[in-house]
């Protein structure tokens, strides 16, 4: 036993010896784990899947989420509701894979410093999200959340807004051309412009299959152009909303697989 | 000045290097003169300033070693490893000072946030913390570690010239656009993995550098087995490459702006996100501190490392394992169940070789413990691999899913990360620089192993404030958010839960603190003893004792 034993860990002189064939031992081991865990979830039909509602962001909700993303809203806040009866009392039914589908990267987050915002979409007003993002103290006292007051009267760039849907459509997000290029009007149209609303609206609603998916109105209660508050807000008004939980059935056996 | 650049005097390397600099400059010039953000522009010209910075030390240093030979093989490379100690401890002393500030602005809100300096908001200065912490303070004492293994234990000198250097200022460069990027803004949303697409491309190029000095090094040694800490250096080094290269494959949206568009997208971004995420733990911040333990520990108590086989077995099955671990990260999720299920029970095992790695680095005090007592630096050693082992259980246990259901999405996860971070990187990298320092200064001691005693006191007391507090805020939030009262109602409501923490939060950062000040002092220490310095009294004694006499 102790001489096969020895004459086993004799054979790692191998590795210990030659440099590249440590490197390439090396990198076939770790190689194993990762391609076995990530690949099929590129062909699994309930990773994959498209559910009914859902569709790419307005490029005004497209704006909110870049500011989302640059303030670090996600360091603190989830966007992943688990199926736990605590969870789901408190913050809506679990959160699908489908939904976050276009979120170039994910937004689940790890840490939940301030609740889960997977729902937050029309739980509270706009004026509520207003004041909230400029003082959170002023409406909830014992609030730890940084103030965001230089939001509000800034306006939004959106000077790159039509390069990053043309990447995202790249990509494989459904955003056809006239969408994109109708983007900036359309940002405009839905913080509450002058603007054609109906048109706005129609190429989101038919990939979402229904009607009145956008929410279109003054976000920030300001005139002028739409500010960097009326982005990130028409972002969380609409976070969760898009698929329909009254006629989604979790127990369908299409929801099953 | 024709004389001076004569041929046989101009470095191949430094001429190689010099042209990537070239590059780099126009490249910025170009980015800076059509950027389409100003966080890019201002990212160029950081660029461009560092590139004619290493123009201008190149030139430089070409006059000074003109009379001198140049990468002599007879003498190891020391300054890089000099340069390294220097980083480490400033990057430390940056990264616990923002560590700090964030835990105080959760604690005292009203005095921390300012609001009309959105760039000193949590969400920004959160990744300045980790990357800080994580890549500048333990990304540089990697380097400057490894480098001094690798030529120690192959017995030659850094092979590439000037190559090494070009890894260290262009990891450091990577670090200041990366840090200077959360600040205006700029962030991918991954965590650990924040900085965007030109960033990336650069770590790519400085990291394959290094890759290739590394290799080199070990192909050029005069030993014939690779050692022990080598393996697990070399695993850091080409796993991190894999890792960065996958995670952050992205579109940029201009060639001339600082967004990028990860190719990834919801549930598929999550896993590899968390792949990457819990393989830097593995790779980046174990695997490469481990190389830290098989090299220094022995080193210092001049003892073998315990175990030969253990070493094999514990380094295989290490780096096998954790790769499937990412998944733990995501437990009732929309990630597939089987997915979490393969994560769970890897992790599980995980902690076999784990403690396997422990037992390794404690057994090898063997016959020598009694060091603990006499030398303070081996105590900071041995205690960094005890916490490592703490660390290491406690991350499977969190990993099981019904435990997870707790412990995700709370304080744990951060007091957890903190034993590791805080007990088992820290103190192995400080036990590793007031090695070197006293090392590669060749002074015969310490400036004052005393403040070696209070810095391990004070941080010490520090981490066990760090880690209970966090326990203590994180399972009672836990508690409290699954809380129903008698009527079948949630009985707290979100709010009620974040108040609930202020003390735990005040405790929190009263450890944080100390951790902070404990690294001071450490940092004074190493000066003096960089400089030569020997503390007063020692002076006096050694004055006042009369000359030993040889005996009889």
């Amino acid at each position: 036993m102790a001489t096969r034993q020895s004459k086993l860990f004799n054979k790692h002189k191998l590795f210990e010896k030659h440099t590249f064939i440590l490197l390439i031992g090396i990198l076939v081991v770790v190689a194993i784990g990762g391609l076995i865990e990530i690949v099929p979830l590129f062909y699994l039909k309930n990773t994959i899947e498209k559910v009914e509602g859902m569709r790419p962001y307005t490029p005004l909700e497209l704006a909110g989420q870049n500011i989302y993303v640059r303030e670090g809203c996600n360091v603190c806040h989830s966007q992943m509701i688990r199926p736990l009866r605590d969870e789901v009392e408190r913050y809506g039914h679990y959160s699908l894979a489908a939904e976050s589908m276009y979120d170039h990267p994910f937004q689940w987050g790890s840490k939940r410093t301030g609740p889960d915002l997977a729902r937050v979409g029309g739980k509270y007003s706009d004026d509520w999200h207003k004041d909230h993002l400029i003082n959170p103290r002023a409406l909830v006292p014992e609030s730890i959340m940084p103030p965001y007051a230089f939001l509000a009267g800034r306006p939004v760039d959106l000077s790159t807004i039509q390069d990053q849907m043309r990447t995202l459509q790249f990509e494989g997000v459904p955003y056809t051309t006239p969408m994109i290029d109708s983007a900036l009007d359309d940002a405009a149209a839905q913080a509450g412009g002058d603007y054609d609303i109906d048109a706005m609206r129609k190429p989101y609603d038919v990939i979402a299959g229904r009607a009145g998916s956008v929410p279109v109105r003054n976000f920030d209660g300001e005139t002028g152009e739409p500010t960097e508050l009326d982005a990130l807000i028409a972002y969380l008004q609409m976070l969760g909303t898009l698929v329909d939980f009254k006629t989604y059935e979790a127990d369908d056996l299409s929801n099953q697989r | 000045m024709a004389a001076a650049f004569s041929r046989e005097r101009v470095d191949g390397s430094a001429v190689a290097v010099g042209m990537v600099m070239l590059i780099v400059l126009v490249l910025a010039l170009a980015g800076a003169a059509n950027a389409v953000d100003p966080a890019f522009r201002t990212h160029s010209f950081m660029f461009a300033i560092a590139a004619t910075l290493g123009l201008g030390g190149l030139l430089t240093w070409h006059e000074l070693s003109e009379r001198q030979p140049r990468f002599d093989r007879t003498y190891y490379e020391e300054g890089i490893v000099k340069a390294g100690i220097a980083a480490t401890m400033f990057w430390g002393i940056a990264g616990f000072v923002v560590g700090l500030i964030i835990a105080l602005q959760l604690t005292f809100p009203n005095l921390f946030y300012f609001p009309e300096l959105g760039w000193t908001n949590f969400g920004r200065l959160r990744p300045l913390h980790t990357s800080a912490v994580i890549f500048a303070f333990g990304g540089n004492a990697l380097i400057a570690t490894s480098f001094y293994v690798v030529q120690r234990t192959c017995r030659t000198r850094l092979v590439g010239g000037i190559w090494p250097w070009f890894v260290f200022w262009g990891y450091n460069l990577f670090i200041v656009i990366a840090a200077t990027g959360y600040l205006m803004g700029v962030t991918q949303s991954k965590e650990y993995a924040e900085p965007e697409w030109y960033a990336d491309i650069w770590l790519t190029i400085v990291w394959v550098t290094y890759l290739a000095v590394f290799v080199g090094t070990i192909l050029r040694r005069k030993e014939p087995h690779i050692y022990v800490a080598n393996w697990f250096y070399l695993a850091f080094i080409v796993t991190i490459a894999l890792l960065h290269l996958v995670n952050n494959l992205s579109i940029p949206v201009s060639f001339a702006g600082s967004k990028s568009i990860s190719v990834f997208s919801g549930v598929q971004s999550a896993l590899i996100q968390w792949w990457y995420g819990h393989n830097a733990v593995g790779f980046f911040l174990t695997a490469g501190f481990l190389a830290i333990m098989y090299y220094f520990i022995p080193k210092r108590i001049d003892r073998p490392v315990w175990s030969y086989r253990l070493s094999i077995v514990h380094f295989w099955s290490l780096i096998f394992i954790y790769i499937w671990a990412g998944p733990h990260h995501l437990h009732y999720t929309a990630l597939p169940q089987w997915a979490q299920t393969l994560g769970m029970t890897f992790s599980i095992m995980l902690w076999m070789p784990s403690w396997g790695g422990m037992i390794n680095g404690l057994m090898t005090l063997s016959g020598a413990w009694d060091k603990l007592r006499t030398d303070p630096v081996v105590r900071m050693l041995v205690v960094s691999v005890a916490f490592y082992g703490m660390a290491t259980f406690e991350g499977p246990v969190m990993s099981v899913r019904e435990v997870n259901a707790l412990s995700h999405y709370t304080d744990w996860g951060i007091g957890h990360v903190h034993s590791g971070a805080l007990g088992w990187v820290g103190f192995v990298t400080f036990g590793a620089l007031y090695c070197m320092t006293q090392w590669v200064w060749k002074r015969n001691r310490l400036y004052s192993n005393a403040l070696v005693e209070w810095h391990f006191w004070i941080a010490t007391i520090g981490i066990v404030l760090y880690i209970t507090s966090m326990w203590v805020s994180g399972i009672m939030e836990g508690l409290m958010w699954r809380a129903y009262n008698q009527f079948g109602f949630l009985e707290y409501s979100f709010i009620e839960t974040v108040s609930a923490k202020h003390i735990s939060y005040i405790i929190r950062a009263l450890g944080g603190g100390l951790y902070l000040t404990g690294a001071l002092i450490m940092v004074y220490n190493l000066v003096r003893t960089a400089r030569g310095d020997v503390p007063a009294e020692e002076r006096r004694k050694l004055r006042a004792s009369p000359a030993v006499q040889p005996a009889e």
